[in-house]
Formats: C-alpha cells, sequence, structure tokens
C-alpha cells in the first residue's frame, strides 16, 4: 500500500477546520473531505514514523480499517491521493530568455498620501521626488512589447508613487500603447494602482471606457485607515477616498474576481494594529464594496507583524471565512482576494513553479527609465537591471539569472512546504528584505500564506456541502 | 459512494502541461501594493 512510504509531510496537508476534516493532496491539487475514522488514522500513520506506521488507527474494527484503506486505494489509484511527486524541470531553463509578461510603470515617484507604511518612503523610493516623462514612458512600453516576443497580450500597470499626481501623461501612454501594441499584433492589459483621492466622475468615465483595472487602496475602518494613511498635510484621508471607492464600487459590481478585464479590487494593508483585519473587510463589505482584499504589511519598523501577533491573525482569517460564507447565503456575496484561491480552474503546474516572475516575467521602470525586477526593488542600485533608454536594448543581466535560479526546487523550505503549488515560493522582495537572500522564505509571510489557503479550501468545502444538499 | 471520504475537488496538477505551459497567463506579484496574487489566485486563461 502506497501509504506505507509515502512521504505525509511535503505531499498531504490534513487539516481541521470549522468542523470539517480535510486532506489536500499537494501534487494532484485535489481536495477531500474525510469523515472522523479516516482523519484519526491518516493523522495516526503521519504521526507515527515510517516504521510504526502498520499499527497506526489501532482503535479501528477491522472491518473499518478495511472499507477505509479501500477508499484511499482508490483515491490513490485515480492519482488524487497520496499521487506521486512529478519530476519538475526548472521553471527557466538556462538557454532561454523569458518573455516579458508585465512591466510596471513608476508614473510618479511622489504622493499626497503620506502613508506609514508605504515601502516607497511616502513615494520618492529613497531618491528624488518626480514625474515619470512621456517620453520615457513610451519607451518603457516599447521595451515591454518588444521584450515580450510573440506574447499576444502585455499587462502594464501606472504605480507610483501616486500614478494620478501624472494623469496626463497616464492617459496619453494608454493611446500610445494601445497603436505600439496593434502594430504588432499585440495588446495591451492596463491597470491603476491608486490611493483613489484624485478619482473623479471624468477620470472614472475614462477609465471604464478603457477598461482599465483598478486596485484602490483603502484599509478599512475609518480609525484604523485615517492612523495609518493620513494626507500629507495631515489629518485622516479617509473621508476624502470613500466616494470614490463606493463609485467604483458601483459602476463595476459585475467585475470578474479574478482580476481578468476592467476589475476592480479595493485593497487594504494590514498591520500590528488591526490584527482583526476582518472587521475591516466587513466594514467596506457592508458598504457595498465586493471585491476585497487585504495585504499583510511587510517590514514596516514598528509596525511589522510579529510571531506573537499570529494568534490574532489566524483568528481573523478564521472569522473572515465564516463571515464569508454567511454573507453568501445571506444573499450579500463578496470576494475575497485570498479565497479566491483557484482551486478548480488554477494555473499549470509549471506557472506555479514560476512564482512572481520578477525580473524575468516582469520589470518595473523608474520615472528615469531605469529598469528593475519588480516595483519593490526600485530605487535599490544593486538590482538594477539596465535603462529604456539603452541602446541596443539591454539582454536580461545577471540579476535575472539570480531570480531565475530562486524558484521553489531551489529553496529549501519550499521543497519540502505542502503550499508550495498554491504559493510559488513567496515574494522575492520580502524574501530579500526578512530572510536576507533570494533563495530564503520569509517565515511569517509563509504562515500566514498558508493558512489563507486552509480557509479558502475550507470555504470551497462548505460550498460543496451547501450545493450537494441543495 | 464512498462511505468515509468525499471528494471535493479532483484535480490532476501534476498531468496538466508537461511541455512547460503556454505562458498565457498573468504575472502573479504577491506582495502588499499590488493585491496579492499568488499563482493560487490564478485562474488559467485557456
Ligand atoms: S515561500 Fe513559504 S509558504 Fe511559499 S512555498 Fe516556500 S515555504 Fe511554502
Ligand atoms: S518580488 Fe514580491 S513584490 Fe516583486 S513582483 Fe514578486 S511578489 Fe511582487
Amino acid at each position: 500500500m502506497i501509504w506505507e512510504t509515502y512521504a505525509f509531510a511535503k505531499n498531504i496537508h490534513l487539516y481541521r477546520h470549522g468542523g470539517l476534516n480535510l486532506v489536500y493532496d499537494v501534487n494532484s491539487g485535489s481536495l477531500h473531505l474525510l469523515d472522523a475514522k479516516s482523519y484519526r488514522w491518516l493523522e495516526d500513520m503521519i504521526k507515527s514514523g515510517a516504521e510504526n506506521r502498520a499499527a497506526a488507527g489501532g482503535d479501528l474494527t477491522a472491518a473499518e480499517r478495511g472499507e477505509i484503506t479501500r477508499e484511499f486505494d482508490q483515491l490513490a489509484r485515480e492519482g488524487t491521493l497520496f499521487s506521486p511527486e512529478a519530476e519538475l524541470p526548472p521553471p527557466y531553463p538556462e538557454t532561454e530568455t523569458p518573455l516579458l509578461k508585465a512591466v510596471c510603470l513608476h508614473l510618479a515617484h511622489d504622493c499626497d498620501l503620506a502613508c506609514r507604511y508605504c515601502f516607497a518612503g511616502t513615494g520618492a523610493f529613497g531618491g528624488e521626488r518626480g514625474l515619470m516623462p512621456l517620453a520615457t514612458g513610451k519607451r518603457a512600453l516599447d521595451f515591454a512589447l518588444a521584450r515580450g516576443g510573440a506574447r499576444a497580450t502585455l499587462e502594464a500597470d501606472f504605480f507610483g508613487g501616486e500614478p494620478l499626481l501624472n494623469t496626463a501623461v497616464m492617459r496619453a501612454l494608454v493611446a500610445y500603447g494601445r497603436d505600439a501594441a496593434a502594430a504588432l499584433g499585440k495588446r495591451i492589459n492596463f491597470t491603476l494602482t491608486t490611493n483613489a483621492l484624485r478619482l473623479d466622475d471624468d477620470l472614472l468615465e475614462w477609465l471604464d471606457l478603457e477598461k482599465i483595472g483598478l486596485v484602490l487602496s483603502i484599509d478599512g475602518r475609518p480609525a484604523v485607515h485615517d492612523r495609518m494613511r493620513p494626507l500629507r498635510g495631515g489629518g485622516g484621508s479617509y473621508a476624502a477616498v470613500l466616494p470614490a471607492v463606493l463609485n467604483v464600487a458601483r459602476r463595476r459590481a459585475a467585475a470578474s474576481p479574478y482580476a481578468l478585464g476592467a476589475y476592480y479590487y479595493a485593497r487594504g494593508t494590514y498591520t500590528r494594529y488591526n490584527t482583526d483585519f476582518d472587521r475591516d473587510v466587513l466594514h467596506l463589505a457592508d458598504l457595498g464594496v465586493g471585491r476585497l482584499s487585504v495585504e499583510p504589511v511587510v517590514g514596516g519598523g514598528g509596525l511589522a507583524l510579529r510571531e506573537e501577533d499570529l494568534p490574532a491573525l489566524y483568528a481573523s482569517y478564521d472569522r473572515l471565512g465564516e463571515a464569508y460564507l454567511a454573507y453568501a447565503a445571506d444573499g450579500r456575496p463578496f470576494s475575497f482576494f485570498h479565497f479566491n484561491a483557484g482551486l478548480d480552474a488554477g494555473p499549470c503546474l509549471p506557472k506555479r513553479l514560476k512564482g512572481c516572475g520578477a525580473g524575468l516575467e516582469y520589470a518595473a521602470v523608474a520615472p528615469n527609465g531605469d529598469i528593475y525586477p519588480c516595483h519593490q526593488f526600485v530605487g535599490r542600485s544593486e538590482w538594477r537591471m539596465g535603462s529604456v533608454y539603452d541602446e541596443p536594448a539591454p539582454p536580461p543581466p545577471e540579476i535575472a539569472r539570480q531570480f531565475a535560479g530562486a524558484h521553489i526546487n531551489a529553496k529549501k523550505a519550499c521543497q519540502s512546504c505542502w503550499c508550495r503549488f498554491v504559493c510559488g515560493g513567496g515574494c522575492h522582495a520580502a524574501n530579500v528584505d526578512m530572510a536576507g537572500d533570494l533563495r530564503e522564505v520569509y517565515d511569517l509571510g509563509c504562515r500566514l500564506q498558508r493558512k489563507r489557503f486552509e480557509v479558502a479550501a475550507y470555504i470551497r468545502a462548505r460550498e460543496a456541502l451547501a450545493g450537494s444538499a441543495a | 459512494m464512498n462511505k468515509h471520504i468525499q471528494t471535493i475537488i479532483k484535480g490532476n496538477l501534476s498531468a496538466a502541461a508537461p511541455q512547460g505551459g503556454c505562458g498565457a497567463c498573468q504575472a502573479s506579484c504577491q506582495s502588499a501594493c499590488k493585491t496579492s496574487c499568488t499563482v493560487g489566485n490564478q485562474v488559467c486563461v485557456k
């Protein structure tokens, strides 16, 4: 029987949540619900060392063991439990230059807010405040389209600082990008990440017309938001941004929860000051904002999450999971990004090995045209990858190879992590900042990552149960 | 119908796309400032 020698810890994840016994099969991506007896037996087998496995589940009757064995065997045969580890080729072959999929344009290294957790140092990225000139933006789009090779679509995000400090350039770049892409038989999907302070009706009209995806920063309850996101002159920004957020939520109520097309997400950051972030999510849901996401702060000095915050954060995910189901049952569903785990139609295994693609499939361009592996690395000279003004266009330098080598097979922690095909190896920037190396992982981030997937899978199971009962 | 185990999702991850994938899907940033799209938060665009 397969389980006599199976490497349980890295290949299945067995857990209890909200009264359900669940097992996630890592290599197939399957999820099963267990009854108390099969759960206990499996738990017992996992706990016993390989030599004692045969003795596990001693309290079951022979008949029960027979039944459960047959069911385990059947699932193993169909490849949805105890499934074999696939052979994993390196995601980026040495000889190939990966095609660029996405580019982040830093339209403004300046901001009209002074958020306390801003990794960009209130917009300046440790350098001078400044706006991207139109000519630089055009070169950046040309560079990205060229490096996309045969790829039909380029994702381009307007980012900052606050990109709406440079709205005229943004509008001009959309027009330019559409033409430049069309001339190559391609298309560009644009998105805008903004603090929503300057999102007036006229601009929204245009954003809808151009089908530009929106990521709006709002942290939730007024006191939480205002504490972290003050206006530059002092005072909170909640009252100033809320109307625009509600406006977008109304206009784009039917948007895809998977960030496709002209979608929107209201996204917040949680810190040690709002470990009960579920209340922030529900605050926005109650106001009718139906596409929600919150993210853990990375770094942030005194705001940074600590080991001792984890129980409160876990409890928030737990409560949010139940609230998510309750709101849906009540006819007021909302989507929460961490719970859209792509469990049914998720990406293929090769994609899952690649992770975020920073430095390879993704690049960020600073206002002066300098290229970096991603927006979080912008302004750190040791990570500069050239400039959009280099002639000829710069080939991916040595830095790209470092990123290519930092995939989940190369990270010790990831190799044995049951969450590896969901996570993809974490955020390189967080790993560098918090763990000191591209091939190390930021453990606190990992633990939140695993937690959110546990709740996502639980929700999926609850939905399946509700569906089969209906 | 199984008595002890109910399958919620029947996956075949390891079988899919042995050729390396088509690469048509989006990039997937995990950081706080983009909304964190891990590889698990995506759908296959095919
Ligand atoms: S980064 Fe952490 S959570 Fe993600 S696969 Fe690696 S060890 Fe697992
Ligand atoms: S390194 Fe981190 S911030 Fe940069 S693209 Fe990857 S996940 Fe996002």
